[in-house]
């Protein structure tokens, strides 16, 4: 045991404990909430501008570079987000250990899945393929 | 291991139910159903941008679903979610940051969100309406 009477709290800190796991999701989860800040504003911004337009138009805007950027960001940052905030929820309310490792999958599957569509349609947009 | 002892019966904390009803209390469950709202949601997003990357009749398949009045609340509703939680948001980080635990300051951040959210969904709708310019 490394953690124990003697060590320091350096070495403590270094074990991790148990789940030798520390803070990541805690703060990857408000690195992703600041980040989401500006995205999300930029991205009503652009739905709006998008509104009642053909789409032509549509594919025109949503392939430009800067849009399609901001949009990727936008949709990385908030598929990391809601990933582990969906994985907090599912570890508060359920309790069997069976469908908990089940719906933490799923959680992963479907963030990554709609992460994936997502950024391979702006990139089809962005070389109007 | 000698002497294994039971486990002391200690009180048990007592649950949401035995307390009356705050705002605060509401704030902080509403932004969860509103997380679990958008994560869901995102399936329209990706909907959406793929309907755009496929082409002209996907496209106007998944317009003329959201301009229906299904659609039209479902999207209202996504902008709601989307606002409260945004700013619920900024109420968790400045809570992180140790500001905003004062029982008055508490009560004005729960309702600022709600207020905020409320109108910034207005603001967006009205401006959403002014661009689109009755070209549907």
């Amino acid at each position: 045991m490394a953690v124990g009477r003697m060590s320091t709290p350096l070495s403590r800190v270094r074990g991790l404990g148990a789940a030798r796991s520390g803070t990541e999701a805690f703060w990857r989860q408000r690195l992703t909430a600041v980040a989401n800040l500006p995205l999300t504003i930029a991205f009503v911004f652009i739905v709006i501008s998008l509104l009642g337009r053909n789409h032509a138009a549509v594919v025109q805007i949503l392939g430009a570079p800067l849009i399609a950027v901001i949009l990727m960001l936008f949709i990385l940052s908030i598929t990391t987000h809601m990933r582990i905030g969906m994985q907090v929820i599912i570890e508060d309310y359920v309790h069997d250990e069976g469908t908990k490792l089940v719906l933490i999958m799923a959680n992963t599957f479907f963030a990554i899945a709609v992460a994936f569509a997502c950024a391979f349609a702006l990139l089809m947009l962005s070389f109007k393929v | 291991m000698a002497d294994v002892k039971a486990p002391v019966e200690r009180p048990l904390s007592p649950h949401l139910f035995i307390y009356k009803p705050m705002l605060t209390m509401l704030m902080s469950i509403v932004h969860r159903i509103t997380g679990a709202g958008l994560y869901f949601g995102t399936l329209l997003l990706a909907w959406w941008l793929l309907a755009a990357a496929t082409g002209p009749s996907a496209y106007a398949g998944i317009g003329s679903f959201m301009s229906s009045l299904f659609g039209r609340l479902i999207l209202f509703g996504y902008t709601w979610a989307l606002m409260h939680h945004m700013l619920g948001g900024i109420r968790h980080l400045i809570w992180d940051n140790g500001y905003g635990f004062g029982a008055q300051q508490r009560e004005w951040l729960a309702i600022a969100t709600l207020v905020g959210s409320i109108g910034l969904t207005v603001i967006i709708w009205v401006l959403g309406y002014l661009v689109m310019g009755g070209s549907r």
